[in-house]
């Protein structure tokens, strides 16, 4: 669905995106991750055609971007960090806008503003213009505009920004409403704990290089360590002496084969095991390790 | 794009008290002229208006000759500069470039709304004009308008010559237009790019009061703006209005020209 080679992006002497090649297929809720500043917005701006890459190419659906902008991007939905929407028309009227400017009949219209308003949780949405609405309602109200026109691949720039937990569990849901229904997303967000409950694949940047990009299961598959909580730090280290890789203050990591065996054994000889289970790295491990603090971060020095 | 463009437009209240504010001191000049009966002496105040006192038909002219130098322009310059650094401001101009709306149709929509803004302004302005001035001014003769240079016109030529004078305001306009929509796709405020447009425009009146800057007067901008004047001289007089036709038409090329090349390969970052 998406696919870049070598893209990059130089503003003056700065590097914003270096050298990335993404391969995102059809199906996928595609993570893409990154700290602030990391060129994670530029990238998505790239695949839509609102900035030009230096150099490198972009296929987005199967065309080359932005060359076939006018074939590609009435099947894609985009919310590009902010939603933005005309503040003196209502949210409906603002639909209607981007409605007449798409490919849809006149004829339809009402019909599909009030199904993406119902989408988005916004159905009983009055004539208020949109200057009045609070983050929240703007940010339904955005996706909304995503929504117009049943695109095949959804390119989302932080969608749940402004919700509260409530609003981010409901866009949660109609985003795996929408994946089970055939739609690809591309879900850029620097909130792990988003990515890791809704993305199938992953990409991390990192100051605009793609340090990371692969499936979330195989990141986060078990490291072949098992993890051991005990009170009996000592007699356990003993026991296991050689399959130990890390002692903590009231925790082993152990390298076993099997693990039932390693309960059996701790058991015979007393050990009392608070906790026993495979050692998973956690998407925030694998960031971590992959990538350095974001660029609103500035050290003295 | 275009209907939308104009669609928003027409419904926009801000389009109508612009016009109404550009309208009301053409009819306070109306009123005025038309309770004391004093009009400049001729040859001095704007065009038009020591001939309006005895013939009414021709204020719908003066009134153009009023708004022309200063209200219509700094009308234009707000709403062409809006037109793209308004959408920028607002966050909506990267959501029609993804509709898609493709760069260059997003341009010539812009255009074409400001240019239907001028043209509703200038019939109104004229229209009004007209009513006043037939009602509170001189109606002397019905058959035939004294020209300005004292010999007649007939009711088809004195239609005919307006709307010439009507066609010619518009292209002035276009200049200023053009201008500020230039302006409007390089700077992220559309305050700036209105203010850039009459930073221009100022230039241009001061150094035509200035006799150091003769040899580039027939270059400036505003300087055959009132040339429509000439066009109710009897025999037309062509010289000047030919000559700031053709200026416009090399204003609006230019600054069109560098408004396209910017925009369509300009990164969207707002």
């Amino acid at each position: 669905m998406i696919r870049t080679h070598g893209l990059t992006k130089r503003y003056g002497g700065i590097l914003a995106v270096d050298d990335v090649d993404l391969d995102v297929r059809e199906g996928d809720v595609y993570g893409f991750l990154g700290a602030n500043g990391s060129g994670k917005t530029t990238t998505v701006r790239m695949l839509l055609g609102l900035v030009l890459a230096t150099s490198g190419t972009a296929e987005v659906l199967g065309e080359a971007m932005p060359r076939h902008a006018g074939r590609v991007l009435p099947e894609v939905g985009a919310l590009v960090e902010s939603p933005g929407a005309y503040p003196r028309l209502s949210g409906r009227a603002n639909l209607r806008v981007h409605d007449a400017l798409g490919r849809g009949r006149r004829s339809g219209r009402a019909g599909r503003v009030d199904d993406v308003l119902d989408r988005v949780g916004l159905g009983g949405v009055d004539e208020r213009p949109v200057a009045s609405y609070s983050l929240g309602m703007r940010q339904r109200l955005g996706l909304a505009h995503a929504l117009l026109g049943h695109p095949r691949l959804l390119v989302l720039d932080e969608p749940t920004n402004g919700l509260d937990p409530q609003g981010i569990h409901e866009i949660r849901d109609l985003l795996l409403e929408l994946h089970a229904g055939g739609t690809t997303i591309f879900l850029s967000s620097h909130l792990l704990a988003e990515i890791e409950q809704l993305a199938t694949r992953v990409g991390v940047l990192d100051r605009g290089r793609l340090v990371i990009e692969d499936d979330l299961a195989t990141l986060t598959r078990p490291t072949g360590r098992t993890y051991l909580r005990t009170r009996d730090v000592d007699r356990a280290r003993a026991l296991l002496d050689g399959q130990v890789e890390h002692v903590g203050e009231d925790h082993l990591l152990v390298r076993v084969d099997d693990v039932a065996e390693l309960n059996a054994l701790l058991v015979r000889d007393g050990v009392r095991v608070t906790e026993l289970a495979p050692e998973r790295r956690t998407l925030e491990d694998v960031v971590l390790a992959a990538t350095v603090a974001g660029s609103d971060r500035i050290e003295r020095g | 794009m275009i209907a939308v463009e104009l669609h928003q437009l027409l419904r926009s209240r801000r389009t109508w008290v612009t016009i109404l504010m550009i309208d009301s001191l053409p009819t306070l000049v109306a009123v005025l002229l038309g309770v004391t009966e004093v009009g400049p002496r001729p040859g001095t105040g704007p065009a038009f208006l020591s001939a309006v006192l005895t013939d009414g038909t021709l204020f719908p002219l003066a009134a153009i000759a009023i708004v022309l130098p200063l209200f219509m322009p700094i009308a234009v310059s707000i709403v062409a500069g809006e037109s793209i650094a308004g959408e920028a401001q607002q966050g909506t101009l990267r959501y029609l470039l993804v509709r898609p709306v493709a760069r260059t149709r997003l341009l010539v929509a812009k255009l074409v709304s400001v240019m239907v803004f001028v043209l509703l302004t200038l019939a109104v302005v004229a229209a009004t004009a007209y009513v006043t001035g037939t009602l509170l001014l001189g109606d002397a003769p019905v058959a035939a308008t004294t020209t300005v240079s004292g010999t007649t016109l007939t009711q088809q030529e004195l239609i005919l010559r307006t709307l010439l004078a009507l066609a010619y305001a518009m292209l002035s306009m276009f200049g200023v237009a053009s201008i500020a929509l230039c302006l409007s796709t390089f700077v992220d405020a559309p305050l700036g790019a209105a203010l850039g447009t009459l930073a221009v425009l100022v230039a241009s009146t001061l150094l035509l009061t200035l006799d150091a800057a003769d040899s580039i007067a027939p270059y400036l901008l505003t300087r055959y703006w009132l040339a429509f004047v000439d066009l109710f001289r009897d025999p037309i007089l062509w010289r000047d209005v030919v000559r700031g036709a053709l200026l416009q038409v090399v204003y609006v090329a230019v600054f069109l020209g560098i408004a396209w090349a910017n925009f369509a390969t300009k990164d969207v970052k707002d």
